[in-house]
């Protein structure tokens, strides 16, 4: 029956076109028994990331390790529902400036883990989030300069050993904080200017949808944040597109250089159309 | 107690293979029947009626054979329990042999006291017998979520034949709250706990021989993994030492042990956890720092702590951010 409902797993709810074209794609991958039995290489990981690159970029270049972007993680994922990851921009190298951050991850069912939106004057230069890994997988950074170059750093995590699955841990309690958000506000570092740092939390479980209710046997729909946005004052400064890849409890943190005052605004908006809001007034720590 | 027809003695390493074969033959592979000859089946007594097996220290591997956390049996007048199935089709196997050379009653009941594999990838061979298996009401939640999981990567760590034939089952009979078995001269007590060690723990309570069956809500002598609530685990710690029990069968360590000062080393680790992982969340440090030294106080406390500590102090720092 388990076999079964791996197998016959359905892509979920409506959500921007190119993430379910991915968890279609990547659903047939997988779909034969066996494939996703086989412990992932570097090299099967490769070759996953060869068919899905045109399905994300086209036929467009990407620049390998161009020093752009940078990408860091555990060589091993100790939990594999939450694997650390951080993304490094570095401004000298794109005077231009970013637009976007795509962070892949091959082997998982949706490997578009999250498409980041980087607010122009904004100042992010790192942005660390934490994401599910499945098996033996490369993760990818691709960056999109303001002039629409791709640049691409990647680095290879072994998925955790033992009974680490990559699951919702405490499933009523996920349930019952669904939507609080939380902001910290870190005071900017010695060696920036007026950069500070936030990290923003929101409790969500962040559902896959590849299971079923054991009562009904229907499918259980995937259930996750899709949108999120953060503005400062009025401006953008990070807006995400996201899918089950990203950990439960959803979790970014990032520097960006304040632009007067103005407060701090999130909106997140999940698969079953629920938009949650907050807003906190920005620390005095960074002017 | 009425168990005449119950060898209570120590049961001592016998060779399964040919036990094994007689009560199931189908489903073993050859590699596997070769493999369940080698596996030393040692079932003793810890109470009068109350057998436990006690696994090997070790993370799961094709030379132990899946038998790592350890198992019991309680023996009523007119039927059997099983606590746990084990980590393989192998060791179960091994396993109803070694309860066929205690007693000839049927096995009605296979308990399963939460959803890692060392404690069901068994349960495919108690089905087999026909005993109704029996979990928390969230067990089968749990284990949709991650049963296709497990099987990918158990078999990574274990071995294409030891997997052989490995299923995940679900439990058919959910306990609520609290649920009594009567195995005919004694009832045991299951009790469903809030999250802790994993979102599914049951624990099993023979009022007879006031023995307790913890599961890994009590780890000796290895590292507890954390795979639920860290708060939930310290917060449920006192109803759990409140058990009035004269004995505990630990999910991992020696069988039996002394209770409730089994659960005095998990404590102070767990504390000792929290305690790192709130200093780390308070400076501002990430949680891909933090996890590199919390908890590192207690290493030397320890086996396996390598193995499992950066794991649980991730997975406290995503919970201890919330307070």
């Amino acid at each position: 029956m388990q076999d079964h409902a791996y197998r016959s797993r359905q892509p979920a709810l409506p959500l921007a076109a190119i993430f379910a074209a991915i968890i279609l794609a990547v659903g047939t991958f997988l779909g034969s028994p066996g494939a996703a039995d086989a412990q992932q290489t570097t090299a099967s990981s490769d070759s996953i990331w060869q068919d899905l690159k045109g399905d994300v970029f086209g036929d467009r270049a990407i620049l390998i390790d161009t020093g752009v972007v940078r990408i860091e993680a555990p060589k091993r994922a100790q939990d594999a529902a939450i694997v650390p990851v951080d993304i490094y921009i570095d401004p000298d190298k794109a005077p231009d400036g970013i637009k976007s951050v795509t962070l892949i991850i091959d082997v998982n069912p949706a490997p578009v883990a999250a498409a980041f939106q980087i607010g122009k004057d904004a100042g992010v230069t790192h942005l660390s989030t934490r994401v599910r890994v499945n098996d033996y997988s490369y993760l990818r950074a691709i960056a999109e300069t303001q002039g629409g170059e791709l640049h691409m750093a990647q680095t290879f995590v072994k998925a955790s050993g033992g009974c680490s699955a990559p699951a919702v841990k405490n499933q009523d309690e996920a349930r019952a904080t669904m939507g609080q958000m939380k902001l910290r506000q870190f005071p900017p570092q010695e060696t920036m200017t007026k950069a500070q740092e936030l990290q923003l939390m929101i409790r969500h479980p962040n559902n896959s949808g590849l299971q079923r209710n054991p009562l009904t046997q229907y499918f259980i729909p995937a259930h996750f944040v899709q949108k999120l946005s953060i503005s400062q004052a009025g401006q953008p400064i990070l807006s995400m597109e996201g899918g089950i890849s990203i950990s439960e409890d959803p979790n970014f943190r990032f520097d960006f250089k304040a632009h007067g005052n103005g407060e701090i605004q999130v909106e997140a908006i999940d698969t079953d159309g629920k938009v949650f809001r907050d807003q906190w007034p920005l620390e005095a720590t960074g002017l | 107690m009425p168990i005449d027809s119950v060898r209570r003695k120590l049961v001592n390493g016998f060779a399964c293979t040919a036990a094994s074969a007689a009560v199931l033959p189908c489903c073993l592979g050859r590699a596997a029947l070769a493999a369940a000859g080698s596996l030393e089946f040692k079932v003793s007594e810890v109470a009068d009626g109350v057998f436990a097996f006690q696994g090997v220290d070790e993370l799961m591997s094709p030379a132990n054979q899946g038998a790592i956390s350890n198992l019991g049996v309680v023996v009523g007048t007119d039927a059997v329990a099983v606590i746990d199935s084990g980590g393989s089709l192998v060791e179960a196997h091994a396993f109803i042999a070694a309860i066929g050379k205690m007693t000839a009653k049927p096995v009605r009941y296979l308990i399963n006291t939460h959803m890692h594999p060392d404690h069901i990838f068994g349960n495919a061979v108690f089905r087999g017998i026909g005993a109704t298996i029996v979990g928390h009401h969230n067990l089968p939640r749990a284990l949709e979520a991650r049963g296709a999981f497990y099987l990918q990567s158990f078999r990574e760590q274990i071995g294409e034949a030891l997997m052989k034939g490995i299923e995940i089952v679900p439990p058919t009979m959910l306990v609520d709250d609290r649920l009594q078995l009567d195995l005919g001269g004694r009832v045991l007590e299951l009790q469903a706990w809030k999250a802790a060690h994993t979102d599914n723990d049951l624990t099993v309570f023979d009022g007879a021989t006031g023995t307790l069956f913890a599961g890994d809500l009590v780890f000796i002598g290895s590292l507890p993994t954390l795979d639920g609530s860290l708060l939930g685990w310290l917060r449920q710690m006192d109803a759990l030492a409140g058990i009035g029990a004269a004995r505990v069968v630990p999910g991992h360590g020696p069988v039996p042990a002394d209770w409730p000062q089994a659960l005095t080393a998990e404590r102070r680790y767990f504390e000792a956890l929290a305690r790192d992982i709130r200093k780390a969340i308070a400076v501002g440090m990430p949680l891909s720092e933090a996890v590199k030294t919390a908890g590192r106080s207690e290493r030397g406390n320890w086996r396996l702590f390598d193995d499992h500590n950066e794991r649980n102090a991730t997975a406290a720092f995503a919970e201890l951010e919330w307070e």
